[in-house]
């Protein structure tokens, strides 16, 4: 092979990538960067120009209690909805990976809530957690209890919407466990039978070790849509009341095109981005190591 | 020979700036951006409009874009600003005045207006609704689709209670006492529901204003969040659910109100007059439109969107613009937007359309608006608005819910407001 032929290689090579290239240089590292020098600067106006401010915007950020308030509120979202719903994922998918009548019904049941759109859902919900007349309260009313106001309330409203949550993603979450299940062979649950293991046994033993690959990208995707998946806020609540229900990402919205802090955004930006590739990080290298990959 | 062709060379050019001059006057096309806030086939209402403009302004072109709610419209115009290819007029929303005024971006009326008859065209709206729309002695809002807030009734309710159905509650007192006796023990009816989310500050902007007290300065630098009368008007909002028991505890959801009253759950809901025809439409039983209770005095905010022109534009653009802006809130149009949508005609003349009389006459209710006009204060508006806006909202929900005191929640959102605001002064 020639100097030539090789050159050509790699030049072949490179016009292979660039297209993928340009679009994630583009929409991706590129804004990366693009947030972390914009979070350097201070507001601009036409009136006061925006200028260097190095951390000032990071201090400020620190002193924020509302920075505080939707960051914790993003963890209580995060623990309320991630195990919870993983959980019902794997029970459903194993409830319909058994040959019942009208499984592909019941299939269609639970992933129903994935297939419609969060501001319809979110609709939806808006009026089944409505006080008096909402279905949550009607049901409560045929046993006497009385009505509550589950989204006015600060103590209901974050349980109120993890709720509708959780219901929203474990179908999805799902699907992947019922695809997972499929592919196990059939062999390892007669051998488990002859060998005279229990049910629970074989599922902890050996479904639950087999599943893990889905384990773990489900969780990468339950914890990234928990900072993700904001869209339900601007129909529910807003964030209120006093942002009991406020997460980072409607924070930083409201910060970039309510208030047109274009550069306080971008800081709690690359805060976001920073926790989610902690995250990540975190997900891959301690849980890889448990992980049987056939 | 020379001097003959330089003379007609020089002449034929100057024929042909003229010409250019003329076919870009002949051709001056305007991009409007327009938001739709409440429900409806609006856009096509607007598109009427428009169409019917051009056909008596055949050299004009204008391309009216729907863009969203009132949060969209100004993102978009913004956006469409800062890439270039601006937009030159725009209907946004009334409280972002200071925004696009600190953005550079709107250029006043007054600078455009050159006749004494369009001078005196700046003076023809009622002068509430002017007052989102001036600042700094300078005009640079034009009302366009303009609401107050009003108190919608169940008359059946009231007969069932044994309250008189034509005089519904003037003051915040009766309020209290025929919300009492609209309760019922069983949690199936509430007296009365005032909205808490969605756009808390507008609703307490109605009550401030009845104890006699504005939320901020005309200039927009200083607000009175912890004025006691602001205090005090809080305590009544918090009172309504917690002391009177007339109203359920908690926030109460804007998007779901409506649905409330027209299922029977509150006997009154104070709400934007947008809601009028969907209300007119769909109840089922015997309502009535009042204007809100007094305390010292009657009072609610205007609200709604008004018609900017951006500073990006050339003078023959800005003069078109005028023409459409003219023509889009004169009388005629005023009073064809006004029964269409429910908004309210924004000038006296358009009440005096034969249109808006015959539809005031069959429909009375369609004029509570514009006689609630006459004790309305602009709405909530400041430099750098939606911070201070939300602080006013954190403070009322946290009050409601019983989280903080109406003085303690006004108090903080005061010294954070005046941290905000003080770089203004």
């Amino acid at each position: 092979m020639g100097p030539t032929s090789n050159i050509m290689r790699h030049v072949y090579g490179w016009l292979l990538l660039t297209p993928a290239a340009i679009l994630l240089i583009g929409f991706t590292h590129y804004p990366t960067v693009a947030t972390v020098y914009e979070s350097l600067f201070s507001k601009g106006s036409a009136i006061r120009p925006s200028r260097f401010i190095g951390a000032g915007n990071y201090e400020s950020m620190m002193e924020d209690p509302i920075f505080w308030k939707v960051l914790s509120n993003n963890l209580w979202f995060a623990i309320g909805t991630i195990p919870t719903s993983v959980a019902l994922a794997i029970g459903m998918a194993l409830l319909v990976n058994r040959a019942l009548p009208g499984r592909s019904l019941l299939r269609l049941a639970y992933f129903t809530p994935t297939i419609l759109p969060m501001i319809a859902v979110a609709n939806i919900w808006l009026f089944f957690y409505s006080p008096d007349i909402g279905l949550i309260d009607r049901l409560l009313g045929l046993f006497g209890l009385p009505g509550h106001n589950w989204l006015g309330d600060p103590d209901t409203v974050l349980p109120a919407i993890i709720v509708m949550t959780i219901w929203k993603e474990a179908g999805f979450f799902m699907i992947f466990y019922l695809a997972a299940l499929q592919h196990l062979p059939p062999e390892l649950k007669e051998a488990a039978r002859l060998e005279g293991a229990s049910r629970w046994y074989y599922f902890r033993r050996v479904v639950f070790p087999l599943l893990m690959p889905t384990t773990l990208f489900v969780l990468i995707n339950a914890v990234l849509n928990s900072f993700k998946l904001v869209d339900h806020l601007f129909v529910l609540t807003k964030g209120g009341p006093d942002n009991a229900s406020n997460l980072l990402l409607y924070y930083i919205y409201e910060t970039a095109f309510s208030y047109f802090d274009t550069n306080y955004a971008a800081t709690l930006t690359a805060v976001l981005l920073a926790i989610l590739a902690v995250l990540a990080l975190a997900q891959f290298f301690l849980l890889d190591k448990r992980i049987h990959y056939r | 020979m020379l001097t003959k062709l330089k003379r007609s060379v020089t002449g034929l050019a100057v024929a042909a700036c003229m010409g250019a001059g003329m076919a870009a006057q002949a051709d001056t096309e305007l991009t409007m951006y327009y938001p739709v806030a409440v429900g409806g086939p609006l856009t096509e209402v607007v598109d009427g409009m428009v169409a019917d403009f051009m056909a008596e302004n055949p050299d004009i072109k204008v391309n009216a874009i729907y863009a969203g709610n009132y949060n969209d419209a100004r993102i978009k115009a913004l956006a469409a600003l800062q890439s270039g290819e601006p937009a030159q007029l725009s209907v946004m929303f009334s409280i972002d005045i200071y925004e696009l005024i600190e953005q550079d971006a709107i250029v006043p009326f007054d600078d455009i207006v050159s006749t004494d008859e369009e001078k005196t065209w700046l003076d023809s709206f009622y002068p509430t609704l002017m007052e989102n729309g001036r600042t700094g002695g300078k005009t640079w809002g034009i009302p366009f689709q303009r609401s107050t807030i009003v108190m919608y009734y169940n008359k059946d309710a009231f007969r069932e209670a044994g309250l008189d159905p034509d005089s519904p509650p003037a003051t915040w007192d009766e309020l209290a006492e025929a919300g009492k006796k609209l309760t019922k023990d069983d949690g199936s009816q509430w007296g009365v529901m005032i909205p808490s989310t969605g756009y808390p500050y507008w609703m307490f902007g109605a009550l401030t204003m009845q104890n006699d007290q504005v939320l901020m300065n005309g200039a927009g630098d200083t607000t009175y969040f912890d004025a006691p009368a602001t205090v005090e008007a809080l305590e009544f909002w918090r009172a309504l659910g917690a002391t009177h028991k007339v109203m359920p505890e908690g926030t109460i959801e804007w998007g779901t109100l409506r649905q409330n009253f027209l299922e029977g759950r509150t006997a009154m809901m104070w709400h934007s007059t947008g809601n009028l025809t969907a209300v007119k439409n769909n109840a089922t039983f015997d309502f009535g439109v009042a204007m809100l209770p007094a305390n010292k005095r009657r009072g609610t905010p205007t609200g709604g969107g008004n018609f900017y022109i951006f500073k990006q534009t050339s003078p023959e653009e800005r003069v078109a613009a005028m023409k459409l802006v003219k023509f889009m809130t004169g009388p005629e149009q005023s009073a064809r937007w006004s029964i269409k949508t429910g908004y309210m005609g924004v000038s006296p003349a358009a009440y005096e359309t034969e249109a808006l009389q015959e539809y005031v006459k069959e429909f009375p209710y369609a004029a509570v608006a514009r006689d609630q006009l006459e004790f309305a204060t602009a709405e909530l508006s400041t430099y750098q608005t939606g911070r201070v806006r939300k602080l006013l909202d954190d403070a009322i929900q946290a009050a409601l819910t019983g989280a903080k005191s109406p003085a303690e929640a006004l108090g903080e959102a005061q010294s954070q407001a005046d941290r905000l605001l003080r770089p203004y002064r």
